[in-house]
């Protein structure tokens, strides 16, 4: 069996193995030198709640052109624990080429090729077992059919601060690795050709959390606090990594509480302050929500979304936690929701959250998910050009009304200390001063003048963005991280009559949409969660049904591979 | 400068007659004048209850929050804008119960930030229910058969936590009130003013008599330096000792230890050069 013959369109490698074993290693690895060759790259993984042991897996794909999305078929897994074949039997076929000890081969059975590659013991031959992940490293290379050479500098690089005799010996490792796989490669007829070489070397390779905090950062940000949580806390922990350098603060707070009344303070005083977290955090914040509606203070909130309810699967992906983003907090008052595509979107929606917040005065909320979080892949280099941060606040005279009643509903936003102003901000309805009041008829003119600025916020719309076949007649709706999924699902399909409408502002939905959606003959609504949120808001917010709901909700993202099979049987 | 630039005027307060935040409001706009603070430079923050309205008849910044929310914000406005003089004022209630986490975490975190709690020992805006620090054997409506609780012991917690300013005072005593607040306001830290306050209304049996009957003022021999001998102070029980019972400078605040800097963060502008190499570094 020709596991990689003929694969110049992309190769899919998984590795698999118990958490600890070193899989993040290969990984990053690996895609800096397919990166390094001129190859299109994109990494995602899927794991266990837990720290050592138990059976995760990491895909790898490197493709002449964009790859940008997960798929179920393996051309080649390195298995590095029993439990892969059991964790991966699906998804495993006659074409996987599987490498990997003895001793772990045998748990697959006869499905698939085998590459018996003893990497421990070449790995014990250089000195010590911490060199098995670069023997397999250099494996891998030559089933890609990339020269070992192409290793050398981003070993360097990985291995920086490590000593000399370090470096060398991991170089050893790979070149070792390289000339075992050396007969598999010819009996397996392994190798990629670049169609093209593409230019990717100077392209940025970013994973989500590092794409929303440098959005973040761009928009300035100079304040978060947080309370960890999976599969938000990379967000943070970027953010305090790089807070340094441009003045950012960086509180981890008690509690989920604590971390968005900070930020509604933080915001008063002057700074540009978000929070990162998950379903579970973001109910404990609901009160803040509320906070802000009513204080019509700015606040940007990053939800990275991961099944529920309750703990539910800690480290898993959906898209469940929209009706709760949506309806947090108590009472009436405007919110923003967004959910990036791409990891371009999730750099400019982020920088945009805080212009939208600031502007508007009201909570905007990012929502993403486990998988949008870890998932990588290379993408133009993020740009600065037109940044535009003036911040929306206002130098205070001795007049200064925090709530002043204006046309559209957006008060001057003043802060303590700048001008002679004072200003004041309450949790209960207030006056134009922003103090206390049980007077009715006011109480009726702050909660429309709160409401109307979500139509002034029309102006600011992100349209959703149509992908496909111009003339189409089916249309599949989607949001948030499944935006390359479908697209690739379409083009797998290579069905001419399909296209994909992909929104990234969820919340208020874009009305224009609905023009896009009425020149479909056949629709269908894709998101992960198994009740339809977002064909729900759908219908509430344009009046539309769709035909069919394509619901996945078992804590894994759709697969391009296979979401194409269901395209064509579908329509 | 005169307190009279604190004053609101002629307006509807929403306390009861009798109400010991009214003698409050007044000693600390003497504190604060006699500190010379302007009222634009004065941050209140409070949460809910009848105490949490006393940045209402105030004329300063304030930022009115959630019930027991008031350190939070308090803490990231100080850390946003550390030029500012920011009090979080609130209730027993507010402050040690709905604000426990954030009572002790404050606390740890250190924000120079002062803490005034006007503790009444009951809840009143919810009209007359058990607080943290009512005493056993208190009987309201809802602890018919009196309070089997231990009352929380914010001073005992605060020294534990080794807070850098601990204090206690009774509005019953105004001018030992006003230097304390003075001296809290002063300290570099977080600061905790537990103050002792009747509630005519609602607890009938701490009242004025009660207070004064029921606490003293520490001799001016007191070491507030000796952590141990402070310690012990605040864990008595029969009667109340008034004053600083603990002092320490020896801790930076929160916004020493941070590295957000002076200037105020609305003046913080995004160097490009910086974020356009650092995300040239993902390349």
């Amino acid at each position: 069996m020709n596991a990689l013959r003929d694969k110049n369109a992309g190769v899919s490698i998984v590795l698999c193995g118990q958490a600890g074993q070193g899989i993040q290693t290969v990984e990053k690895l690996l895609t800096s030198i397919l990166k390094a060759s001129g190859w299109n790259v994109f990494a995602t993984k899927e794991y266990m709640s837990r720290i050592r042991g138990g059976t995760n897996s990491t895909l790898i794909r490197a493709g002449a052109g964009p790859v940008r999305s997960f798929i179920n078929r393996i051309d080649v897994l390195a298995a590095l624990d029993k439990s892969a074949g059991g964790h991966l039997a699906k998804r495993i076929s006659p074409h996987t080429l599987i490498m990997g000890e003895k001793e772990v081969l045998e748990g697959f059975g006869d499905k698939g090729s085998f590459f018996e590659a003893g990497f421990s013991q070449a790995a014990k031959d250089l000195g010590g077992k911490v060199y098995a992940n670069t023997v397999a490293v250099g494996a891998l290379l030559r089933l890609l059919g990339i020269p070992a050479e192409k290793g050398k500098e981003p070993l360097e690089k990985f291995f920086a601060g490590k000593s000399d005799e370090i470096i060398e010996k991991n170089q050893q490792a790979l070149k070792k690795g390289f000339e075992m796989a050396e007969k598999p490669a010819e009996d397996f007829g392994a190798g990629l050709k670049l169609s093209g070489e593409p230019d990717v070397q100077g392209k940025m390779l970013v994973n989500g959390a590092q794409a929303v905090g440098l959005g973040a950062l761009a928009g300035g940000c100079n304040f978060i606090s947080s309370y960890p949580m999976s599969p938000s806390t990379a967000v943070l922990a970027f953010l305090a990594q790089q807070g340094g350098q441009f003045g950012l603060l960086a509180e981890q707070a008690e509690d989920e509480i604590a971390a968005v009344n900070m930020a509604i303070g933080a915001w008063y005083a002057g700074a540009r302050a978000m929070i990162t977290t998950s379903g579970g955090g973001f109910a404990l914040m609901g009160e803040g929500v509320s906070l802000a509606g009513m204080m019509e203070s700015p606040l940007v909130m990053h939800a990275a979304q991961r099944p529920g309810p309750a703990t539910g699967l800690p480290t898993r992906t959906e898209q469940g936690d929209l009706e709760l983003a949506l309806y947090s907090g108590h009472g009436e008052f405007p919110r923003i929701i967004l959910a990036p595509g791409t990891l371009s979107e999730a750099f400019s929606l982020a920088k945009k959250a805080f212009n939208l917040a600031d502007k508007y005065q009201v909570p905007v909320i990012i929502l993403t998910d486990q998988y949008f979080m870890d998932s990588y892949y290379n993408t133009e280099t993020f740009s600065l050009d037109g940044l535009d941060n003036s911040p929306h606040i206002t130098e205070t005279d001795k007049d200064y009304l925090r709530y002043r009643l204006t046309e559209n509903g957006i008060s001057p936003r003043g802060v303590p200390g700048f001008g002679d102003g004072l200003v004041c901000q309450d949790s209960d309805e207030h006056d134009e001063q922003g103090r206390i009041t049980e007077d009715l008829e006011l109480r009726v003119k702050m909660n429309d003048k709160r409401l109307k600025k979500l139509e002034a916020a029309k102006a600011d719309y992100v349209q959703p963005s149509l992908e496909g076949a111009e003339d189409y007649e089916n249309l599949i709706i989607c949001w948030g991280s499944n935006y390359n999924i479908v697209k690739e699902a379409i083009e797998l399909s290579e069905r001419g009559d399909t296209a994909m409408l992909h929104f990234s502002q969820v919340y208020p939905t874009p009305e224009d949409a609905l023009a896009a959606i009425k020149k479909a003959k056949k629709t269908a609504v894709l998101e992960n969660n198994a009740t339809g949120q977002f064909a729900k808001l759908l219908k509430l917010q344009l009046d539309f049904e769709p035909d069919e709901k394509i619901l996945k909700y078992d804590g894994l993202p759709f697969a391009a591979d296979t979401l194409s099979e269901k395209i064509n049987e579908m329509f | 400068m005169s307190a009279e630039k604190f004053d609101m005027g002629n307006i509807d307060i929403a306390w009861c007659p009798g109400c010991g935040n009214f003698s409050i409001l007044d000693v600390l706009k003497d504190a604060l004048s006699e500190l010379e603070i302007a009222p634009k430079d004065l941050v209140l923050v409070s949460g809910i209850g009848q105490a949490a309205k006393i940045p209402h008849y105030l004329k300063t910044n304030f930022f009115n929050g959630l019930h027991g929310r008031a350190l939070s914000p308090a803490t990231a406005i100080k850390a946003s804008n550390p030029s500012l003089t920011v009090i979080a004022e609130s209730g027993d209630g507010d402050m040690y119960g709905e604000g426990g986490n954030h009572f002790i975490h404050t606390i740890r975190r250190n924000p120079n930030i002062t803490n005034i709690v006007h503790d009444n020992m009951v809840y009143g805006l919810t009209k007359g229910q058990a607080s943290p620090t009512s005493r056993r054997g208190f009987k309201t409506g809802v602890q018919i058969n009196g309070v089997v609780l231990e009352p929380f012991n914010p001073l005992a917690v605060a020294i534990g936590l080794d807070a850098g300013f601990v204090a206690r005072t009774s509005i019953t005593d105004k001018e030992l009130t006003k230097d304390i607040i003075k001296q809290a306001v002063e300290h570099n830290g977080y600061a905790l003013v537990d103050l002792l306050q009747p509630c005519p209304s609602f607890n009938k049996v701490n009242n004025y008599k009660w207070f004064k009957e029921n606490t003293y003022r520490l001799e001016d021999s007191h070491d507030p330096s000796d952590r141990d001998k402070a310690f012990s102070l605040a864990c008595k029980k029969d009667k109340l000792p008034m004053g600083v019972l603990y002092k320490s400078q020896e801790k930076p605040s929160f916004e020493e230890n941070i590295s957000a800097g002076p200037e105020p963060l609305y003046e913080n502008r995004l160097d490009t050069d910086k974020l356009d190499s650092l995300i040239q570094s993902f390349a």
